[in-house]
């Protein structure tokens, strides 16, 4: 059988497996009955209802005609994998990842490595407006969240502010 | 008069010089970051909800109302100028505002968005002050069934307004409820779906799933587009204020627009877009005058009448939120979010419990829409220098936001590595051509309606049909499976196409 549309009936599978995947989770839970509700009952319901939906999808994808096959088209694993990078960058520098040893080298560092990672997702990357970019970005920040919003955020590296 | 006394202590409140301030904070800081493309109310207000954690409540509430108004209106800017909606119930100005811009008659469609706005605001502000008591009063004759039943409602109602498949949207909306029950379960006490981390028993955050699948799966989206250049309007916009001839046309399709506007916002889960769409559609079933330009090539009708409509939903749709605690569409749920934030829960007992913050608020919501007139009118030359910064100096910017934004909520990296998550998540969604507002409706209501389906069966012991015996909720379920009807007949999904389908 052919896919009429691509998109479609990978979202169909990806529902159906979500919705699978939670109703498996919720049989672990207390079920109970309708009039004393466990945890698991309401998960359950909605895990076998989406699942339920997810084959609906798929067998509207098969059935129904496209225009163009609707196809999913190309990943863009560039820009996925530099946006997704930037903020996990972020994240390790601003608090610091004590598993792996890295110390927090707070916001200030941090920005600067957000905005050249995640730079480098764009199609053309220049170093020097990138650096003007962060400044701008880290003394913005600065500004904005720290002297104004009073956030609780570690501004410098832990080793320099103690 | 109860009407204007209420009011009387609602500005009382609102206008003192700090909340004055709070809200042209607001206002400036969303239109600001509501006028760059892409960013729509939703993704404006996920980023400076932070910045309102450290106010009082009052206050803050009053910068999110200023932050809110300041967003739309940044939202319909950019639809004006660049072809580029930032929400969904902007695409409607896209069609005829962009033209007129073209035609550089930018200046009449800008005014004539704000000054729509700023009457249908008016109107949705009375609206609120004198039907909020006794649609509050309505709300107490609300029992769980009933809850539940008005969620069904509201949760179908978003289901109208997506634009893609409805199949789709509504296992989305079942997604988000999944999504809302991840953590610790109120009655048991049971981690659900936490897999043994300790963050997630405090469930999945709002803002981490907003700013992952709004902020970077649209970053993410966006770039994935080859390099074509954005036609960005950058010619002088001339000639600031509609003719007497184009105020002749926009006074009654502002009138007209308010009053739709005003109607749907009241009902749960329609809001903002529907109205826009529904009065575009009316402005076109309404005869020309002789001489005047048709739709889609720049007619001023065009701009007034959604753009009115839109404003009077949005202010009339915190009469759901306000009164019953259920916010209409992902803007409000945001607001409720706002709210929990400040310990304040949404529901009928705002006004009697708080009556200093519940008129304030709606007071503040009219001073914000006073403020942004004043402030957009004479800025729009400035709002355009904005939309020339290059998207490669924007994105990374939006990426900190979103970052720095998801850090502050707790304080907990955690939510840095969540959002990273939900940032692939959002991209898929849009491979896979699905639409997130729905979930995110489904994520906010889905621990309310899982409460409400509990208590309304264990007073029922069980039995299903306490939903349609009684007279309330069978009547909302009745109103729920007409919507669907009404969408799943050919003739109107047909329409619903050729709104979207209309350049």
């Amino acid at each position: 059988m052919r896919i009429k549309s691509q998109a479609d009936f990978y979202s169909g599978v990806m529902f159906t497996a979500i919705g699978a995947a939670f109703a498996v989770g919720a049989t672990t839970y207390n079920i109970g009955d309708g009039a004393r509700m466990g945890p698991g009952y309401f998960p359950l319901m909605l895990g076998i209802l989406l699942a339920l939906l997810g084959a609906a999808v798929m067998f509207q994808s098969l059935v129904v005609e496209t225009v163009d096959g609707d196809p999913i088209g190309k990943w863009a694993w560039k820009p996925l994998f530099f946006v997704i990078a930037a903020n996990l960058a972020f994240g390790v520098l601003l608090g610091g990842l004590p598993s792996i040893g890295v110390p927090a080298m707070g916001m200030i560092i941090a920005i600067y490595a957000l905005t050249i990672i995640s730079s480098l997702a764009g199609e053309h990357f220049k170093l020097r407006d990138v650096l003007v970019l962060s400044t701008i970005l880290a003394a913005g920040s600065y500004v904005a969240f720290i002297w104004a919003l009073k956030l609780q955020i570690q501004v410098w590296p832990t080793f320099i502010s103690g | 008069m109860e009407l204007f006394h209420n009011l009387a202590i609602g500005f009382g409140v609102a206008f003192t010089f700090t909340n004055l301030l709070y809200c042209l904070v607001g206002c400036i800081l969303g239109t600001l970051i509501g006028v760059l493309p892409g960013i729509g109310p939703v993704a404006t207000i996920a980023m400076l909800l932070p910045a309102t954690y450290a106010l009082p409540p009052v206050s803050a509430l009053i910068m999110l109302a200023g932050i809110y108004y300041g967003a739309q209106y940044g939202g319909s800017t950019t639809a004006i100028l660049v072809n580029l909606p930032g929400e969904s119930s902007s695409v409607v100005t896209c069609i005829d505002g962009y033209q007129m811009a073209r035609q550089g008659r930018a200046g009449p469609a800008l005014a004539a968005a704000g000054l729509g706005s700023f009457f249908a605001g008016c109107v949705g502000t009375l609206i609120l002050a004198a039907f909020a008591p006794p649609l509050t009063e309505l709300a107490f004759k609300f029992g769980p069934a009933e809850y539940f039943s008005l969620m069904v409602l509201g949760l179908i109602g978003a289901v109208v307004l997506a634009s893609g498949s409805l199949l789709k949207a509504v296992a989305m909306i079942v997604l988000g409820l999944l999504l809302g029950i991840v953590g610790t379960d109120v009655n048991s006490g049971v981690a659900r779906f936490s897999f043994d981390i300790p963050e997630l028993t405090d469930g999945i955050g709002f803002v981490v799933i907003a700013m992952g699948v709004f902020g970077y799966g649209e970053i993410i989206g966006n770039l994935s587009q080859p390099d074509e250049e954005r036609e960005v309007f950058t010619s002088e916009v001339k000639g600031l204020f509609p003719t007497k001839d184009d105020f002749k046309r926009m006074a009654p399709a502002v009138l007209r627009g308010t009053a739709l506007g005003s109607a749907l916002g009241i009902l749960p889960g329609g809001g903002a877009l529907l109205a826009s769409f529904a009065a575009y559609a009316l402005e076109k079933k309404i005869r020309m005058r002789p001489g005047e330009v048709p739709f889609g090539k720049g007619n001023i009708r065009g701009v007034a009448s959604p753009e009115s409509a839109n404003n009077a939903g949005a202010q009339t749709s915190f009469i759901p939120l306000l009164t019953l605690g259920i916010p209409p569409n992902a803007v409000m749920a945001l607001m409720v979010g706002a709210m929990t934030i400040h310990n304040i829960q949404p529901g009928p007992q705002v006004m009697t419990s708080n009556p200093e913050l519940f008129w304030g608020l709606i007071a503040s919501m009219w001073i914000g829409n006073a403020m942004l007139i004043i402030l957009n009118l004479p800025l729009i030359g400035m709002w355009i220098k904005l939309l020339t910064v290059p998207y490669k100096f924007l994105f990374p910017a939006i990426v900190l936001f979103c970052a720095i934004g998801v850090y502050s909520t707790n304080n907990n990296t955690f939510d840095v590595w969540m959002v990273a998550a939900f940032g692939f998540i959002g991209y898929l969604f849009i491979k896979l051509r699905t639409e997130p507002a729905p979930l995110l409706l489904g994520f906010i209501l889905g621990p309310m309606m899982e409460e409400n389906l509990r208590r309304a069966l264990l007073l029922s012991r069980g039995a299903w049909s306490v939903f349609v015996t009684r007279p309330l909720s069978a009547g909302l379920l009745v109103a729920a499976a007409l919507l669907l009807g009404i969408v799943l007949l050919p003739a109107i999904k047909a329409k619903r196409e050729e709104a979207f389908v209309e350049e």
